[in-house]
């Protein structure tokens, strides 16, 4: 935040047109250079693998011309924000009004999403936009754990919701097990999966923990991409029996749920039941976590977050500290992981790209480390602000990309800048997170 | 033995590849203390710009090619690293003095912006060019007939490298540049107090990175004869891996990292299977990082408390 304010500071200090169209100029030709070759020209093999070529150089001035324009409306706004920032733009009325509604956020927006359904019922698309949304506020709530509370920087987390969604899928397609008896399979699978990853990272800090955490996603992925006869490889595993309301499945049949209650069928039952499924598993997620953070063993991940020497001084074990957070992010990843295999009836290896596990730490990291409400939210922003470019595919990730630049520059410590410390010596106070280490690890 | 000795070259080469990707990777890490993900698209977006200027060269009529390989050398290198330079500019230089996970979670978002990036600005499909070196050496002839090869291309990639190695070598060791670079690795404020411009040190290592990248881009472009939008991840991960398990910070752990590598994966591919020579890779980087947490030549960390 000094280095940007700074930068700010400087630009308000060299205020007048001449200097700023200097700027936009030289960013301009820094476009220009950057752009000539990869935008002005479009390169394409031919049908006989000869490359061909073709000019695109209005494309390319059009770009420029953006950028110019872009730096001097850039410029523009830094000079009327001032030196202050953008924070000084929000009066404190507003602030102080802004942490009342933050009080009651939480409960207003579980009665809205539990009300999802009934307000939603016609719209399709809307529910499964809520389902996609809550899976991913699973996954951040999972990946919270590893990352928020224990501080143990993982980015191969989507490895473990493959292993649950391989699980789920493999034992229900092989062996006919209910959708009940595989969840809990599934993630402890996961689980078990997230101990054997643990044991080799013990003695790792830090960057070296992520390189191997990513490392490890890959060897999964690549695994069940290339172990074929158990996998099906790169063609997945498709036929997932859909899920059961507890024995009794939701289908026209006459065993059906809707005839047994004797209401007339409608597929939208079953998107009904699958919503509050994911809504069920990931609060229970958010409950599990609060519940854990409040006994000796969440306290010694926060701990171990804070300060992993110290941590060892007052004889904590870091072993199993590491090694439990480890497991229980991964089970709630498996959990999800077999939700999505039964959401989908199909899965194959391209769900579960670093693409995911980068999605997931980016939701965390966003949501403000280590606040429930602040993944939910985060998870929201991300995912619903991904479904509105689903129309440019090929623009779609180029946007995404930009805009986990642009807020991590705009908000590097996330939505919800602020948490509640577990435990309370005197009186209780909110630490800004700027203070505390995290992803330390 | 014969096809040990052929596939301990096409080894060498793929390990100098990497090398060069991983020297880049570790000079951004030893100074900022940041994984710079986007790094492995940097190379990918190098290969794409050699490929172009070729094509430019080819079709304005040229046929020498050594001056062919110099102009796409130096253009490659040019607006690699200018891109480079960008990416600190825009993406990290704001977030220098943040928390450790912000900056790289944006380069996790830099990265998908260039890869996405020359998805829609070269289209999705691989890119191929002729071979332009040919011819090489009958190193070794067998009575059974199997012959070791060692091509032009081969031999260029790994005296590149060697010379580049050398040339990086001594900018960082003797020059006034490498002094800042090693005074901003130990400690900016400090370095900053003593007059050396921090700013513009940690930018020139960026630009230093690039367009080490973007020499790896050509060779791989002239290794291989094709580049595509992707390769910058595949690439990506394994440089990092060879710079972590060189130890990361250290320039000749780097190289020595790349050609471990390489290695691996040649001999794997060689005498086990083609599919499972990535998985290979990193198993042995997670067993390495086992007994060895700082890599190879890597210093032992010291514990603050």
């Amino acid at each position: 935040m000094t280095a940007l304010s700074q930068d700010t500071a400087s630009a308000s200090r060299s205020a007048g047109i001449l200097p700023l169209l200097k700027t936009a100029f030289f960013n301009a030709l820094v476009a220009l250079v950057l752009f000539s070759l990869m935008v002005g020209i479009r390169t394409e093999a031919g049908s006989d693998g000869q490359l061909t070529y073709w000019t695109r150089f209005g494309e390319l001035a059009s770009l420029v011309a953006a950028v110019f324009g872009g730096s001097i409306v850039i410029e523009l706004l830094r000079q009327w924000i001032g030196p202050t920032g953008a924070e000084k733009l929000v009066p404190p009325a507003v602030q102080s009004g802004m942490s009342f509604i933050g009080r009651y956020l939480a409960p207003a927006l579980l009665i809205f999403t539990l009300l999802v359904p009934v307000i939603f019922y016609n719209q399709r698309y809307i529910l499964d936009l809520a389902i996609l949304v809550l899976t991913y506020v699973m996954l951040g709530w999972g990946l919270n754990v590893v990352v928020g509370l224990a501080g143990l920087l993982d980015l191969g987390y989507v490895a473990f919701y493959a292993v649950g969604a391989y699980s789920y899928g493999l034992l229900a397609t092989n062996f006919g097990w209910s959708f009940w008896i595989c969840l809990p399979l599934a993630g402890i699978l996961a689980a078990f999966w997230g101990v054997l990853l643990g044991f080799p990272v013990l003695r790792l800090r830090g960057d070296y923990l992520a390189i191997v955490t990513l490392a490890f996603g890959e060897i999964i992925r690549l695994v069940i991409i290339n172990w074929q006869e158990l996998t099906g490889g790169p063609n997945g595993v498709s036929g997932i029996p859909r899920p059961t309301f507890f024995g009794i499945p939701l289908d026209n049949s006459d065993d059906g749920l809707a005839a047994k209650l004797g209401i007339e069928y409608s597929p939208t039952h079953r998107i009904v039941f699958l919503f509050y499924l994911i809504l069920a598993l990931a609060l229970l997620t958010n409950w599990v976590t609060i519940r854990l953070r409040r006994l000796p063993i969440g306290r010694a991940w926060e701990a171990l977050r804070e300060d992993e020497v110290a941590c060892r001084a007052l004889g904590i074990n870091t072993t199993t500290t590491k090694l439990t957070a480890f497991a229980t992010g991964a089970m709630f990843g498996g959990f999800a992981g077999a939700f999505f295999a039964t959401r989908q009836g199909f899965i194959s290896p391209e769900s579960f790209t670093f693409q995911e596990s980068a999605l997931v730490l980016a939701i965390v990291v966003l949501g403000g480390m280590g606040s429930q409400l602040g993944v939910a939210l985060a998870a929201l922003a991300m995912i619903g602000g991904f479904e509105l470019f689903r129309g440019l595919e090929g623009y779609r990730m180029l946007v995404f990309g930009m805009a986990m630049v642009l807020i991590m520059i705009w908000r590097p410590r996330g939505l919800i800048g602020h948490r509640a410390p577990t435990v309370y010596l005197t009186k209780a106070q909110a630490i800004s997170s700027d203070l505390v280490k995290e992803g330390h690890g | 033995m014969d096809y040990f000795a052929q596939q301990l070259i096409n080894g060498l080469v793929l390990g100098s590849i990497y090398g060069l990707i991983a020297i880049g990777y570790t000079m951004v890490y030893g100074i900022v203390g940041m994984i710079n993900f986007a790094h492995g698209d940097i190379f990918m977006i190098g290969g794409f710009i050699a490929l172009i200027t070729f094509l430019i060269l080819v079709s304005l009529g040229l046929t020498a090619i050594p001056v062919i390989l110099l102009v796409v050398l130096l253009v490659a290198m040019a607006i690699t690293a200018l891109y480079g330079w960008t990416i600190e500019r825009i993406a990290y230089r704001p977030l220098r003095h943040s928390f450790r996970l912000a900056p790289m979670l944006s380069a996790i978002g830099m990265s998908f912006v260039l890869t996405n990036y020359s998805q829609v600005a070269q289209g999705a499909r691989v890119k191929p060019i002729p071979p332009f070196i040919t011819g090489g050496y009958t190193l070794h002839e067998s009575p059974d007939g199997f012959v070791i090869q060692l091509s032009n291309i081969q031999i260029m990639v790994v005296v590149t490298t060697i010379v580049l190695l050398a040339i990086f070598t001594w900018l960082v060791s003797r020059t006034r540049l490498g002094r800042d670079m090693r005074a901003c690795e130990q400690d900016q404020t400090m370095a900053a107090l003593l007059g050396v411009d921090v700013d513009r040190t940690i930018s020139m290592t960026f630009v230093i990175g690039a367009a080490l990248a973007a020499v790896a881009g050509l060779m791989y472009l002239l290794y291989y004869g094709l580049v595509d939008f992707f390769m910058g991840f595949v690439a990506g991960i394994k440089a990092f891996t060879a710079a972590v398990l060189g130890g990361i910070g250290s320039l000749p752990g780097a190289m020595l990292g790349g050609l471990a590598i390489g290695l691996i994966e040649t001999f794997w591919s060689a005498y086990f299977s083609v599919e499972y020579k990535d998985v290979a890779a990193f198993s042995i980087l997670i067993v390495v990082l086992i007994f060895m947490p700082t890599g190879l030549l890597g210093r032992p960390e010291v514990e603050k408390v």
